[in-house]
């Protein structure tokens, strides 16, 4: 009887062909938007995604203070308030994954003819561990190198081509300053930072070599900052915590004075940035529901019409012993092939250009299968729930007034 | 006859329609009996109550008071499906206007009811093949109802309301589009159907077709006014030859004098 109804439902859709063909049309626009705008919002979560684990998981920033000189005060970093003592307290602290105290600046570093200026981190080997940064070639710097601060350095990839080009760094000498450094490895390529800093654009060399031959400070141990990666993320409050009345009992600070250090939470940061993309990708879908909901609308205005033009026909049909029910499932298995088969349609096409945005353009554009199955599952829904109310009606009609009807 | 259970029994049907002036009464008290086989004609002028009386025996309508038996089963207390299975098995519809539907060729439509008996495809064509070549259409199974004339037209619709077997038809009219030629040839077909013992009632305006039926029932104002064997002009020369067409009122006969014969002081039969 299925069979049977499904050709009919054929029969049906082919005799207004032009009809058929737009009410569909409706549901293919409706779930191509819905699947490619799916698509665009999951690829900026998904971009998101990658700046953020691209910065190290659960991290903290702790920054040195300011100081003021003759009233001019020098801003967060100026101070030379913690060290490298704090950082290895820190580390002690339950929680704490890993802790790099980090001395930055900025040097011109030169390769023969070539020469190039970077940022220049002064950090420990645990650096690339909470940066979770991996050596592309060559090895890290080692504790011994931190101990008898060698004249050593990694490179970050915008470095390593504007320096070497073609040529491989590992094992060369560059001079920085007055000094020649070897470089020991090149860093693997981490991309923009989610403020659009070129993370690549980076050397590393070991801390107390920053602080004695590249910069030098007058307070020895002295950094600028300390990154501090927890070991969970549902423990960086706790580690906040006790991380701040760690310094404050350090750097002897009584109740009421301000903290000599600013913290920063960079979860936080990437949290709101997740959250951003997240409500982006949300607000394009629901955007592109709309379409779909006006789609089903389309598909109900059709079918009612169909309902009135087919009265007499719904009247032949019950007074030749069709019950209600086989009515009402005809009916709505023509508004269920509609959605479906202009669902299917929408699919490809919605698939389609969101293949061909990832092609053409080099905006990120995600097809999860979760997200097909869904917009699958929702035009089906919609033929079913639009396409009950004609139905019914249908159904419904009075066989005496359906047969008189002219 | 008389030991074999009627295939209608109807006893004390009343129909009536809300209107704004109050109830509106169409069929006031109406009992009739038809046993198997028979051959029954219901005339009547329009709005006698017959197309409503008929619609209540094709359980598309229900009485508002009285009882309906069709094959041994009171019809009063089914539920919606019951009386589509009803219609579905029990009963086959022609209507004047032959209703087949236009998208479908004729087997498909001739076939019709028998997807919602349930049976499978294969069973479905060789039925309606074999009833078309019934009716003598049996080269036309592909054609689409609107390249056939109305006669042909009927008559394939007489072949989707036999399909399933019923055991009664119910025709309204069914000549009422076509010419007296034409007509006869889709009466030829229910003679030969009755004649195989299917049950059929036949509503007519037209004298020449009634008298096809055995019996011939009238309406008038909601009522049974004449209930009786068809008599044929040959059988009583006295009368003068029925007028094909012509207002039919008072051109059949009723049975007692006494009741008059234009209409006018007819009492419903009990």
């Amino acid at each position: 009887m299925l069979a049977a109804m499904l050709g009919e439902a054929w029969h049906a859709m082919g005799a207004n062909r032009l009809r058929t063909f737009l009410t569909m049309l409706g549901m293919v626009i409706g779930v191509g938007a819905v699947v490619l705008m799916m698509a665009v919002g999951q690829g900026a979560q998904y971009a998101v995604s990658q700046s953020i684990s691209s910065m190290g998981s659960n991290l903290f920033i702790l920054i040195s203070g300011s100081t003021t000189s003759g009233g001019v005060r020098s801003g967060s970093g100026g101070a030379p308030s913690l060290t490298v003592v704090d950082a290895e307290a820190i580390a002690e602290l339950p929680g704490v994954q890993a802790v790099a105290p980090v001395h930055t600046g900025r040097t011109q570093m030169v390769y023969g003819p070539n020469n190039w200026s970077a940022s220049t981190y002064g950090t420990t080997p645990s650096y690339l561990d909470v940066r979770s940064w991996t050596m592309a070639s060559g090895y890290p710097f080692t504790e011994s190198d931190l101990r008898s601060s060698t004249r050593v350095a990694l490179i970050g990839k915008t470095v390593a081509d504007n320096l070497f080009g073609d040529e491989d760094p590992v094992g060369k000498t560059i001079r920085v300053g007055q000094s020649p450094f070897m470089i020991l490895g090149v860093l693997a390529a981490k991309g923009q930072s989610l403020d659009g800093r070129d993370q690549d654009d980076t050397m590393l060399i070991p801390l107390t070599t920053a602080q004695r031959k590249v910069y030098g400070t007058p307070f020895q141990g002295a950094v600028r900052m300390i990154m501090v990666q927890a070991e969970t993320a549902s423990g960086m409050p706790a580690v906040e915590k006790s991380m701040v009345s760690l310094l404050r009992q350090r750097h002897r600070l009584r109740e009421g004075v301000d903290n000599d250090f600013y913290l920063r939470n960079l979860a936080e940061v990437a949290d709101s940035a997740a959250e951003t993309a997240r409500i982006m990708s949300m607000l394009l879908g629901a955007i592109a529901s709309v379409s779909l909901l006006v789609g089903g609308i389309g598909i109900m205005n059709i079918m009612l019409v169909s309902v009135t033009e087919r009265t007499r026909e719904i009247g032949i049909r019950l007074a030749i012993g069709s019950r209600e029910r086989d009515i009402l499932l005809q009916f709505l298995l023509e508004a269920i092939i509609i959605s479906v088969v202009g669902c299917f349609i929408g699919l490809v096409l919605g698939v389609g250009g969101a293949l061909l945005a990832n092609a053409l353009t080099d905006a990120m554009v995600v097809i999860s299968g979760s997200s097909v199955l869904v917009a699958f599952g929702v035009a089906a829904s919609v033929g079913v729930f639009f396409g009950f109310y004609p139905a019914r009606k249908a159904a419904r009609l009075d066989p005496i007034e359906a047969l008189r009807y002219q | 006859m008389a030991a074999s259970q009627p295939v209608i029994r109807v006893e004390g049907l009343h129909k009536s329609y809300e209107t704004p002036a109050g109830p509106f009464p169409v069929l006031k008290d109406v009992n009739l009996s038809i046993a198997p086989g028979e051959f029954v004609a219901v005339m009547g002028p329009s709005g006698s109550g017959k197309s409503t009386f008929m619609n209540i025996l094709g359980c598309l309508d229900r009485p508002s008071a009285g009882h309906y038996v069709l094959d041994g089963r009171s019809v009063d207390e089914l539920s919606k499906d019951e009386l589509a299975l009803l219609r579905n098995r029990t009963i086959g519809f022609v209507f004047q206007g032959f209703n087949l539907l236009p998208r479908m060729n004729l087997e498909d439509n001739v076939a019709l009811p028998l997807v919602y008996y349930g049976v499978d495809r294969e069973e479905r064509r060789a039925r309606a093949r074999e009833m078309l070549q019934r009716v003598g259409l049996g080269n036309y199974a592909k054609s689409l109802p609107n390249r056939i004339s109305g006669g042909q037209q009927q008559r394939v619709a007489i072949a989707r309301a036999l399909v399933n077997q019923p055991r009664l038809i119910l025709a309204d009219e069914p000549t009422g589009n076509l010419d007296s030629h034409t007509g006869e040839e889709v009466m030829t077909l229910f003679d030969e159907f009755n004649r195989e013992g299917i049950t059929i009632v036949l509503v007519t305006h037209e004298a020449d077709i009634a008298r096809h039926a055995k019996r011939q029932v009238r309406f008038l104002d909601g009522c049974i006014v004449h209930d009786g064997p068809t008599e044929h002009p040959d059988d009583n020369p006295s009368h003068p030859p029925l007028v094909r067409g012509g207002a039919d009122l008072g051109r059949v006969e009723t049975p007692s004098p006494d009741k008059g014969r234009d209409g006018e002081g007819l009492a419903c039969l009990e």
